[in-house]
């Protein structure tokens, strides 16, 4: 099969009117916005409860995510939607001509070395995520439109802490 | 007052699943459309040369509060039954630090991983997998940090109501913000490129 020639980015702002349409229509239809970092922490605490059951629902974090027992851990919203994310993702990419196997990163750095800092990014973002009830989608986006307290300033220190750490890893991109 | 629908009872749990999935598909369309499945076109946002991360986002932003604002005022939508993450200040100001932090060493935050996983970026699975980690992590800390984690509860609070300012003019400087801001962050792009 031919592929499709690479198709350049979207306009940002029409990308943004297209992101803030959808954010509303979840405002309108289930009364809560969209997120990410919750779909993990189900997905943790459920893998978890099948390798080490007892542990799962002795911790008190994971118990939040497992329930009582009465429906699937992974029946969640933010599973359903992130799932949905994937696939929408999928969509586009394959109709651009994007979707294909590879690793972003500059010329300059290694590919272990690119990998070692998505892995260590992750998880200090999994970290930040948890601690502030929400990440870039969850609080950021969601709580941003709703003129949310904590979420506008979880957001400026997001883009604090971008901004005071970026020169140190300007390698990685350049 | 007709909206949100769930909470009116129109659909049920069950129901708000399938549209969880329908709704992600547009928030990962969108996210892929705007290159958000790219570590590089991201991490560009910190090194000023292409902003599109601050200017999708605070598009989505102004669009979702203007549209709220609108069906709040014609009475379409009760803004009281749309969820809000209650306010922690403390623990909400260092999970953004060390998320922005996560964010410039691995190129992605959760939402966008998804996407760019899901294209085949083999560094966002790797961050994906990071992500597992500090989960792992996070729960094994959580009951020593538990009183860190719940300091300084506001409960479910907007800027209006802190400020003391109605809705309206919050919803007016944020969209002045905003315009101001993309005015700056294209100044800056085009900046940055003369230079390099």
């Amino acid at each position: 099969m031919k592929q499709p020639p690479v198709t350049p980015y979207a306009n940002p702002y029409l990308a943004g009117v297209g992101l803030g349409l959808v954010l509303l229509a979840a405002f309108v239809l289930v009364g809560r916005g969209l997120g990410a970092s919750g779909a993990f922490s189900s997905t943790i605490s459920w893998l978890t409860s099948l390798v080490a059951p007892g542990h799962a629902q002795a911790n008190e974090y994971m118990r939040d995510y497992l329930g009582d027992g009465s429906s699937h851990p992974l029946k969640a919203w933010l599973v359903f939607e992130v799932v949905g994310v994937a696939a929408g993702a999928l969509l586009s990419g394959l109709l651009a001509g994007r979707a294909r196997f590879t690793i972003e990163k500059g010329p300059r750095v290694s590919t272990a070395l690119r990998l070692l800092c998505a892995f260590l990014g992750g998880g200090l973002m999994a970290f930040g995520a948890h601690l502030a009830r929400g990440c870039t989608s969850g609080q950021a986006l969601t709580g941003g439109a709703l003129l949310n307290v904590g979420s506008w300033a979880f957001m400026i220190m997001v883009f604090v802490g971008g901004y005071a750490v970026a020169y140190f890893f300007r390698w990685q991109w350049r | 007052m007709t909206a949100p629908l769930l909470k009116y009872g129109l659909f049920g749990d069950e129901f708000s699943l399938v549209l969880a999935f329908v709704l992600g598909v547009g928030f990962g369309f969108c996210l892929e459309r705007a290159g958000f499945g790219s570590a590089r076109k991201l991490a560009a946002q910190f090194y000023l040369y292409d902003m599109s991360v601050f200017k999708v986002m605070f598009t989505a932003i102004v669009t979702a509060m203007l549209g709220v604002t609108y069906l709040g005022w014609i009475g379409w939508l009760d803004l009281n039954l749309v969820y809000l993450v209650p306010t922690y200040l403390k623990p909400q100001l260092v999970g953004g630090l060390v998320l922005g932090v996560g964010f410039v060493v691995g190129g992605y935050c959760p939402g966008t991983s998804v996407a760019a996983l899901a294209t085949g970026r083999i560094d966002a699975m790797v961050y994906a997998l990071g992500i597992a980690a500090g989960t792992l992590a996070y729960a094994e800390v959580y009951p020593a940090i538990k009183p860190f984690v719940n300091a300084d509860a506001m409960g479910q609070v907007t800027l209006p109501e802190v400020l003391g300012l109605p809705w309206g003019v919050v919803v007016f400087a944020v969209v002045v913000i905003a315009v101001l801001g993309f005015w700056g962050a294209t100044k800056i792009e085009r900046w940055i490129g003369s230079r390099s």
